[in-house]
């Protein structure tokens, strides 16, 4: 049980800079995420605290311990790889086993401490198995056991759930969930998937080309994202960004000129920057729009999404920006082509300037 | 569906099928020549004795003459000193050729210059690694005596000597393609499962034994079949570099050179089939228990 | 990491040591030759004894005959045994199974066992010493005949049947589609057939008569040995002219030598 720093973390692949300065802490039991798109550099940062990969700059720290140089086996970290990286020619109980044999754990020892984790997982009647032989959700688990089954000090996930099918992934990661809290053990978890991050971490650390983009808890980074990349990319869909530019409302106050329309930002926000440069990026989220006749942006139905309680409805603005609507209930549904007026929560704006950085002008 | 419909799909199956012997006929027609043919009449040569001078017509002995050759002591120590070179070679050659592909198996750089280099001996011709040890073997020009080796007589007329010196070449020959197999095998090791052992806490030498080698053994399988039927076949390298006339002959005078001297020297077909025969089946029978034994080991991956 | 590399170069080393000796005794003066301790680098390169190697020891005859043979079975192989796998592959006929059986057993049966009725049927049928009886017996190849079925195999059922309504007969279909899709494994195969075409003896010393009509470069390797006439420093260039292609072969064609050679490998 230990937590783990990284301090301005850096990791090359030659003229790829795959982890980028990255000062990061997770704290002692907490289950921190990590999130991303592919190639965001989370894998590999992942990979640093075990290990399998060298820093080229800064310091990896587990426990009171700079790790820099530091070999795998002498961490006292577990990983749960993406393909499960079973021992193929191993039976379930002895792929459960290996760690603690490293370990020179007696005999008796180590039986029972198989037998809790198999009890644990549900893993009983398949401890004569050998990999070979289990399903994918099977391995999953022994994927898991075995690195329960030593108590170390971290527990390290790469994506373990992506190779499930959808209903095993979403019991599978309350399981996970549940295990984590009752072992309290620290755990890095990194997923590409932003459900899973929101509804698993007490942190999510968002990445993209290798750098942080914020760290905060789930619903902060849903509420206050830092910038424009973490506002799309949390949230399914994410939130709908438009460009647009800052003009005086003629009430008083300010609104972004959109393609479609000029929507009101919030009276008692403050001002919008100072700056000479008027072109911002609109955010709002899909819940804070509405189809109304008196909404302040026009556009044209290009799609509509029947998800059973909701529907997504996809317009398109006339510089065609796409814009999702979310409905809800017994909202009617408009139809195909159809031209309609969208209705901006003011309360739900949010503003990000060309580079996309979040600006306090908006929520 | 139409009359013609019927009528047109027969001959096209048959079609089909008339051109599928057919394309088979150019090989089927060197097997059946060179390969089968012989194969069948080689044990009908077994039965017939040689006579002492050509010309005479050879007569029917039936299994006399296989008895007889399979209990002289020609062909006794001739088994013996095969069943020899093929403990020296075999072990040797595989355990090299593995030692050598992991140390290449990893992603240092200029790495593919070694692999060439370990690779190379493959395309080393019979004739070229015998002139090559050959003369590395020579008394007179030679490195040996340099190392401190000097044997009386020399090392390739040494009784004693002659057939690990022959050994030794013949697995410096074998190491090129010992270690594409085994590298091969090394690669078809998922690099994760390793991986796992690394941070499950197995040091450098407990991994190899306890994961790498165990996922290793179908290609150690293959590799020891494979070393098995290369070190029986050794032929060329014994004749280049010592030859009938020499005086280390009878103790380097495996059972395929004594077929060939048996055929082309002495000149006696019947004898020679028996010998080849005996080959043949010690070859066969070995191959056959390595399957039965060796493959029940084997721990194939997922 | 530096314990690595000095593995690697000594495991190098001790792999080229044998060939970078017959280099350099080839280019030694004969008396040097029996110095010691012996020189490990010529202090004064004689490269003449390449041209006597050369001309005195026929080699250039040699290479041809080698070249010729050689390429005969390479593509006598190549033929018999596309042919044979598209059948295998691709036409559908009673007893295919059976025949495919058949084909593999011929790996099963080694050379030492053929070799008297073959010599017995290439003499009677006049080829003695002849390039026909050189290379006749080897024209087809069960291994790349498995070799090339399986590679075959693996052209998806899909893309057949769209040549076939495209109106592609087996002939176009075989040479336009089937041939260049399993490229690789063709390649693997001519260097796997190159390769044992050129390094034969047993039988080109049985076959071989008594001039150099035929000869291959292996048995010319011999014949330098036992003559007199030519010193171990000009034999050594003899052997060095007749490996130095092979080892550039190796450098240019090493992947698909490396897949040909696994191909029972990794199943």
């Amino acid at each position: 049980m230990a937590q783990i720093v990284y301090d301005h973390v850096t990791k090359r692949y030659g003229d790829v800079v795959a982890v980028d300065d990255l000062a990061l802490r997770v704290d002692d039991g907490e289950l921190l995420v990590l999130l991303g798109p592919s190639g965001c550099g989370k894998t590999t940062a992942l990979r640093l605290v075990a290990g399998l990969e060298e820093v080229d700059a800064g310091t990896v720290s587990i426990g009171d311990d700079v790790v820099n140089d530091v070999e795998p086996k002498d961490r006292d970290v577990a990983m749960v790889f993406q393909s499960y990286a079973l021992y193929p020619h191993l039976t379930v109980a002895k792929n459960l086993e290996f760690p603690l044999r490293q370990r020179g754990i007696d005999k008796e020892e180590r039986r029972r401490r198989v037998t809790e984790v198999a009890r644990t997982l549900g893993l009983e009647e398949l401890l004569d198995r050998k990999p070979g032989q289990l399903s994918g959700g099977q391995r999953q688990r022994v994927a898991l056991g075995r690195a329960i089954v030593r108590s170390p000090k971290a527990f390290l996930m790469d994506e373990p759930l992506s190779n499930l099918d959808a209903a095993l992934r979403v019991q599978t990661r309350a399981d996970i969930v549940a295990l984590q809290q009752r072992l309290a053990t620290t755990t890095v978890y990194v997923t590409h998937d932003q459900v899973e991050a929101m509804t698993m971490g007490h942190r999510i650390a968002v990445m993209d080309h290798g750098r942080l983009q914020q760290v905060a808890p789930p619903q902060e980074l849903y509420d206050r994202p830092a910038n424009a990349f973490v506002a799309a990319f949390l949230g399914s869909p994410g939130m709908n960004l438009v460009e647009g530019e800052v003009v005086t409302a003629p009430a008083g106050g300010w609104s972004v000129r959109t393609a479609g329309g000029d929507v009101e930002l919030d009276a008692h926000l403050p001002a919008p920057p100072e700056s000479t440069e008027r072109k911002v990026v609109l955010g709002v989220r899909p819940e804070h729009l509405r189809l109304a006749p008196d909404g302040s942006l026009s556009a044209r139905v290009l799609l509509v999404e029947l998800l059973g309680a909701e529907s997504q409805v996809i317009c398109e603005l006339p510089d065609h920006a796409h814009v999702v609507v979310r409905q809800v209930g017994d909202q009617p549904r408009p139809a195909l082509g159809e031209a309609v007026r969208i209705a901006v929560d003011p309360a739900g704006v949010h503003l990000f300037a060309i580079d996309g950085t979040r600006l306090e002008g908006g929520r | 569906m139409s009359p013609e419909g019927i009528v047109s799909r027969r001959p096209r199956r048959v079609q089909e099928a008339l051109l599928g012997y057919l394309l088979l006929v150019p090989a089927l027609l060197v097997f059946g020549v060179f390969v089968f043919y012989p194969f069948l009449r080689n044990f009908k040569l077994a039965l017939y004795q040689t006579p002492p001078f050509p010309g005479l017509p050879s007569h029917y002995v039936g299994l006399h003459q296989v008895g007889e050759v399979l209990t002289s002591s020609n062909f006794l120590q001739s088994l013996l000193t095969t069943i020899l070179f093929v403990v020296m070679v075999v072990p040797a050659g595989l355990l090299l050729g593995l030692f050598l592909a992991v140390a290449a198996h990893r992603h240092l750089r200029g790495i593919a210059v070694y692999r060439i280099i370990f690779s190379s001996t493959v395309v080393s011709s019979v004739a070229v690694a015998a002139l090559v040890f050959g003369t590395l073997m020579n008394p007179v020009v030679g490195f040996l005596p340099w190392l401190g080796i000097n044997p009386h007589p020399p090392i390739l007329e040494n009784t004693t000597w002659a057939l690990p010196a022959v050994a030794v070449m013949a697995t410096w020959q074998f190491l090129g393609l010992s270690f594409i197999i085994m590298s091969a095998g090394l690669s078809s090791i998922p690099e994760e499962v390793l991986e796992a052992a690394k941070v499950d806490g197995a040091t450098s030498w407990s991994a190899f034994w306890r994961v790498t080698v165990p996922l290793l053994s179908p290609t150690l399988f293959f590799g020891v079949v494979v070393a098995t039927i290369y070190a029986f076949q050794t032929f060329g390298q014994i004749d280049i570099l010592i030859g009938s006339q020499n005086a280390a002959y009878e103790h380097v005078n495996v059972l395929i050179y004594n077929v060939y001297t048996t055929l082309q020297i002495n000149g006696n077909p019947g004898r020679a089939a028996v010998l080849s025969i005996a080959l043949f089946l010690l070859t066969l029978t070995l191959t056959l228990l390595q399957l039965r034994f060796l493959e029940r080991r084997v721990s194939y991956g997922i | 990491m530096a314990v690595r590399y000095l593995l690697l170069t000594v495991g190098a080393l001790i792999v080229l040591l044998p060939l970078y000796l017959t280099v350099v005794n080839s280019l030694l003066p004969e008396p040097a030759l029996a110095h010691q301790p012996p020189y490990l680098y010529p202090p004064h390169p004689q490269w003449v004894d390449y041209s006597t190697a050369w001309a005195g020891g026929s080699l250039s005859i040699y290479l041809r005959n080698s070249a010729v043979q050689t390429a005969i079975i390479v593509v006598g192989q190549l033929v018999t045994s596309i042919l044979a796998a598209y059948s295998f592959a691709f036409l559908r006929f009673p007893f295919r199974r059976t025949l495919f059986v058949v084909f593999l057993s011929t790996l099963m049966i080694p050379f030492e066992v053929t070799l008297i009725t073959n010599l017995d049927t290439i003499t009677s049928l006049g080829w003695y010493n002849s390039f026909a009886g050189l290379t006749v017996p080897f024209l087809a190849s069960g291994f790349g005949t498995f070799l090339l079925r399986q590679a075959f195999l693996q052209i998806p059922r899909d893309l057949r049947e769209a040549a076939a309504l495209d109106g592609y007969g087996h002939w176009r279909f075989m040479t336009r589609v089937a041939v260049p899709l399993a490229r690789p494994s063709v390649a693997a195969l001519a260097v796997f057939s190159f390769l044992g075409a050129w390094n034969q003896y047993l039988w080109p010393l049985v076959v071989t008569g008594n001039n150099n009509a035929v000869r291959t470069v292996q048995i010319g390797l011999k014949l330098l040995v036992g003559n007199n006439v030519s010193s171990v420093d000009v034999t050594l260039a003899g052997t060095v002219i007749a490996v130095a292609p092979l080892l550039l072969l190796l450098v240019v064609f090493q992947k698909q030598l490396v897949r040909s050679l696994t191909a029972g490998a990794v199943k």
